[in-house]
């Protein structure tokens, strides 16, 4: 039996140029050589970039937390702005042309003014927009004074009326005639701030209690698994109400949230504690953690030098997807009036506004905008902390 | 690649120009290109290479289970037999007809049984299902066929067998239900891909013996995948060895292993042949004389059973080391070799105390001073018997932290011990980089960056950097390929030779240790069973479970088959 060797293989050129040397200890300098000198995160940003959805999810959050940062300036009014001539007037649109007089077409920003209608069946006055009335609308205009993060003064404005006095609602008006863009954009620095405090303090617990617990595991692993079963029991919304009742009234509202949602998180470490538990445990049979271990590293070095950053990303990741959640808690209990209430602004007390069936007849916007940030907001998290979870391994292949 | 055979066996399958293309980020990787060859009835074809050579994909093709993002590209997979031929390449993955050619008319034999089973279905369930849906047979006729079944593959008391769980049997038993569900629907081509990986080396040759006898006795055409070359040599009848995703060379067994042609296969073979001897880099061993470095003395652990208050049968304590005495040289190397189970791998651990000994005595000599209990040590004298005995791990993978550079990896035990810093430790890991054969610049980079072989480099020099005494190999070379691992062993031996070191190499691996020791110690169930000179125990065991287990290596030259006139260890 002859088996025809390929002609192609046996080729002189091809047996020894297709042999490597005998062992591999040569290092070419080639396409590889960026991804050798890799660390970790480098890796792991590789990995998150190909990821269109959660890219545009980091983006739209950055997004919001520059909002949150800039609101005095990007907002066209204060907060507290109020023209009771003006009830529940709607959005007006926005235009970029004018027709002169001539017939031709003229560049100038404008938003169209309102007329008054009145309502003869309800005894009502209500407002129609008027494209024929027109307020002429800018950026970088001057209007109210304000004092950027409570410390420089400017009255500088990124969009408004050219002129002051005008009033511009580009996404409507309330009950008293405030700006709702302007609430929403304030609204913004509560909602996506007030509880990350909670997120950190949950974090901290999490990874200390679930560190120690898969780290030395035995009875101390017993007591703190028994400790997050119980804590987990606990029903969370009569806890808070319980609480918001017993904090002193003469404090102001922020803080009096900004406390409850402290406490409460003190109760919400618990599936974070969990997590980095089986991770602790798996990575302490690992083969380099043992290494570590005889090579004459103490415990400390152990956990933190060797265990604590196999599980940073994944931290990272988690606690990106514990943002939205905390988002949502202020949305909900501040609606319910238990969490923030007036004169705070954030999204949830836009939301109480439009409690009733008149408001949302009436001024849809007030529920539409304030709903609409809570679910963008939410759902950008979640996409990235998809993103990040998918990505948090960069060793699994 | 065509073939001609003068013999007239017929042709079931044959394989023409197959290339098995990945879409990959970065382009197109092939990972079979222009594969051919015959797969004749009642012969067996081994496709033999080493890992990412493209073996199982070629196997996976022939059965369209190739995984997104691969795909066949080119050629044909012609099945005969009865009926027209059929081209599997062109078949739906997803479709009915190669559903019934799956199973049906190609069998196929994975390397693990126990993914590959189902743990929630009795073994009975899972082969009765298999007949009752290709060859429609009725409930009482398939279970009476599934008995039949696990008779002729040797499973014992096949009547009880047949309702037991996966779990419940050994790998070996395993892999036997697994080839008789391969050959439950009696297929025209058996693909068995690295049947005898997974098991032990006793256990391998009677699962090779039972694979060929069955093919002899159904005529069927084998197509076995396989990376020990000793494999080929005990069953194939041709070979194709299979380099970087093309079959470099294709013929008979005695023609490829006797007049190889390819650089490759030579190659292949020479490092495989290499591993049949003592090294020649072997001086004669440390004169009698010297001292033990390291006493172990009826070392035992005994796993006691957890109380449970829910469970009837009182659980027995499981004895993992049980009174293992013996000495280590200085200068020497002891080679542990067993099976899986016996205990070696948790001795390496109690001697460094990983795990805590039950039972015995260990004693390291250190250089000067008093001998020193190791059992008696506190955190700090662990720590100082941690600098002088040091342990290569098993996976070069998971050994080293992949979040840390080479550097830091190597600096690591430098730094805890507060040997070294700055210039000075960088020019200590630059030493150790080039000690261990690799180039210092690459120091800057991370694990992933570097092969197997390069990756357990780095685990030697780290084991290095606190120069140690004795050195701990726990299978240090398993996870490599055949020509990787003979230069790993070249390696360790120039090192132990320039530094003075004594090796307690544990290995399951009759020829590593062959090779690199100058005694071996025989372990079966927690005890040594037999321990002596490398060459005598290799040569003329002792011991009856020595003899059996030799005798069941394979060996790599078809001209002398070991493992027919293999001893049998009766009990």
């Amino acid at each position: 039996m002859s088996l025809e060797p390929d002609k192609a293989f046996m080729s002189a050129a091809d047996l020894t140029a297709d042999l490597p040397p005998e062992e591999e200890t040569q290092f070419v300098a080639s396409a590889g050589a960026s991804a050798a000198v890799a660390g970790q995160w480098t890796l792991m940003l590789w990995k998150f970039r190909r990821q269109k959805v959660a890219m545009a999810s980091l983006f739209i959050v950055l997004l919001l937390y520059l909002v949150a940062i800039l609101a005095e300036f990007l907002a066209p009014y204060g907060v507290d702005m109020t023209r009771p001539q003006y009830t529940y007037a709607p959005p007006q649109g926005i235009s970029l042309f004018v027709t002169g007089a001539d017939g031709g077409w003229q560049f100038l920003p404008h938003a169209s003014g309102y007329k008054i209608v009145v309502d003869q069946e309800a005894m009502r006055r209500t407002f129609e927009v008027d494209p024929d009335k027109i307020i002429p609308i800018g950026l970088f205009v001057t209007g109210e004074t304000y004092k950027l993060w409570g410390l420089f003064e400017s009255n500088l404005h990124f969009i408004g009326p050219t002129n002051p006095a005008d009033t511009v609602y580009f996404l409507g008006s309330d009950r008293i005639g405030r700006d709702v863009l302007s609430r929403l954009i304030y609204g913004t620095r509560i909602s996506m701030s007030i509880g990350l405090v909670g997120v950190v303090i949950s974090l901290a617990l999490g990874v200390f209690l679930g560190g120690i617990s898969g780290y030395y595991g035995g009875a101390l692993d017993t007591a703190i698994q028994r400790l997050v079963e119980v804590v987990s029991a606990m029903p969370t919304i009569p806890l808070w109400m319980g609480l918001a009742a017993a904090i002193p009234l003469a404090w102001p509202p922020a803080l009096v949230y900004f406390t409850v949602t402290a406490i409460v998180s003190l109760l919400g470490w618990t599936s974070l504690a969990r997590e980095v538990r089986g991770r602790f445990f798996a990575l302490r049979e690992e083969d380099f953690v043992t290494a570590a271990r005889l090579d004459g590293s103490s415990e400390m070095r152990l956990i933190f030098r060797h265990m604590l950053p196999s599980i940073t990303s994944h931290l990272l990741a988690m606690v990106t997807l514990a943002v939205p959640a905390m988002i949502i808690a202020e949305t909900s209990l501040s609606f319910l009036g238990i969490g923030l209430k007036p004169p705070v602004v954030s999204w949830g007390v836009l939301l109480q506004d439009a409690q009733n069936l008149r408001a949302i007849a009436n001024a849809p916007w007030l529920l539409f905008w304030p709903a609409l940030a809570v679910m963008v907001s939410v759902l950008s998290f979640n996409f990235l902390g998809d993103g990040l979870r998918d990505a948090a391994d960069p060793y699994d292949n | 690649m065509t073939t001609d055979l003068p013999t007239t066996a017929p042709t079931v399958l044959e394989v023409r120009s197959l290339s098995v293309e990945f879409a990959l980020r970065g382009g197109t990787f092939t990972a079979a290109r222009d594969v051919g060859f015959k797969l004749q009835a009642g012969r067996t074809l081994c496709l033999v290479g080493e890992s990412g050579s493209g073996k199982s994909v070629t196997a996976r093709a022939m059965m369209q289970l190739i995984d997104a993002p691969g795909r066949i590209a080119r050629g044909n997979i012609m099945l005969g037999g009865a009926g027209a031929p059929v081209d599997i390449a062109t078949l739906n993955p997803r479709g009915e007809a190669i559903r019934a050619i799956r199973g049906r008319r190609i069998g196929m034999i994975f390397q693990e049984p126990m993914s590959s089973l189902s743990p929630v279905h009795t073994i009975g369930a899972q082969i009765v299902e298999v007949l009752r849906l290709h060859l429609k047979m009725d409930a009482k006729q398939a279970r009476a066929r599934t008995i039949e079944l696990l008779r002729q593959v040797e499973i014992p008391d096949p009547e009880r067998n047949i309702d037991r769980y996966t779990f419940e049997f050994s790998g070996g038993m395993r892999q036997r239900a697994m080839i008789a569900m391969a050959l439950a629907c009696n297929p025209q081509v058996l693909i068995a891909d690295e049947p005898t990986t997974a098991l032990d080396v006793t256990t391998q040759a009677e699962v090779l013996d039972l694979i060929s006898r069955m093919q002899r006795e159904l005529g069927m055409a084998m197509l076995l995948i396989t990376h020990d070359m000793g494999v080929v040599a005990e069953v194939a009848d041709d070979v194709a060895v299979m380099y970087r995703g093309k079959i470099v060379e294709a013929g008979p067994v005695d023609e490829v292993f006797h007049n190889a042609r390819h650089p490759y296969t030579r190659r292949l073979l020479s490092s495989v042949l290499k591993l049949e001897r003592t090294s020649e880099l072997k001086q004669a061993p440390a004169a009698a004389a010297a001292e033990p470095i390291l006493s172990v003395r009826d070392l035992g652990k005994v796993y006691q059973p957890r109380k449970s208050l829910l469970s009837r049968t009182p659980k027995v304590a499981v004895k993992a080391v049980d009174g293992v005495s013996f000495d280590l040289m200085a200068g020497e190397s002891l080679g542990i070799v067993g099976e899986s189970g016996s205990g070696k791998t948790t001795l390496g651990r109690l001697i460094l105390r990983i795990v805590e000994p039950t039972d015995g005595a260990v004693t390291y000599r250190p250089q000067s001073g008093a001998p020193i209990d190791v059992r008696g040590l506190d955190k700090q004298g662990l720590r100082n018997l941690h600098q002088q005995v040091r342990l290569i791990f098993q996976d070069p993978f998971a050994s080293l932290n992949p979040r840390m550079t080479v550097r830091q990896i190597i600096a690591d035990p430098l730094v805890v011990n507060r040997i070294a810093s700055g210039a000075a430790l960088e020019a200590r890991v630059s030493e150790l980089l080039g000690m261990v054969g690799l180039d210092p610049a690459v120091m800057e980079r991370y694990p992933h960056a570097f092969s197997g072989g390069q990756r357990q480099r780095i685990g030697i020099a780290r084991a290095l950097a606190l120069n140690p005494r004795i050195l701990i190999a726990d299978e240090a070379t398993s996870a490599l390929d055949v020509s990787i691992r003979s230069q790993m062993l070249d390696l360790l031996l120039e090192l132990q030779q320039r530094l003075g070191l004594s090796f307690l190499f544990i290995s399951h691996d009759i020829g590593v240790v062959r090779y690199f020791c100058d005694r071996v110690a025989v372990m079966r169930r927690g005890k040594i069973v037999e321990i002596g000179a490398a060459e005598t125990i290799c040569t003329a065991p002792e011991h009856p479970y020595t003899k059996a287990l030799i005798s069941a290596v394979p060996h790599p030259d078809p001209r002398h088959k070991r493992m027919r006139t293999r001893t049998h260890l009766d009990a």
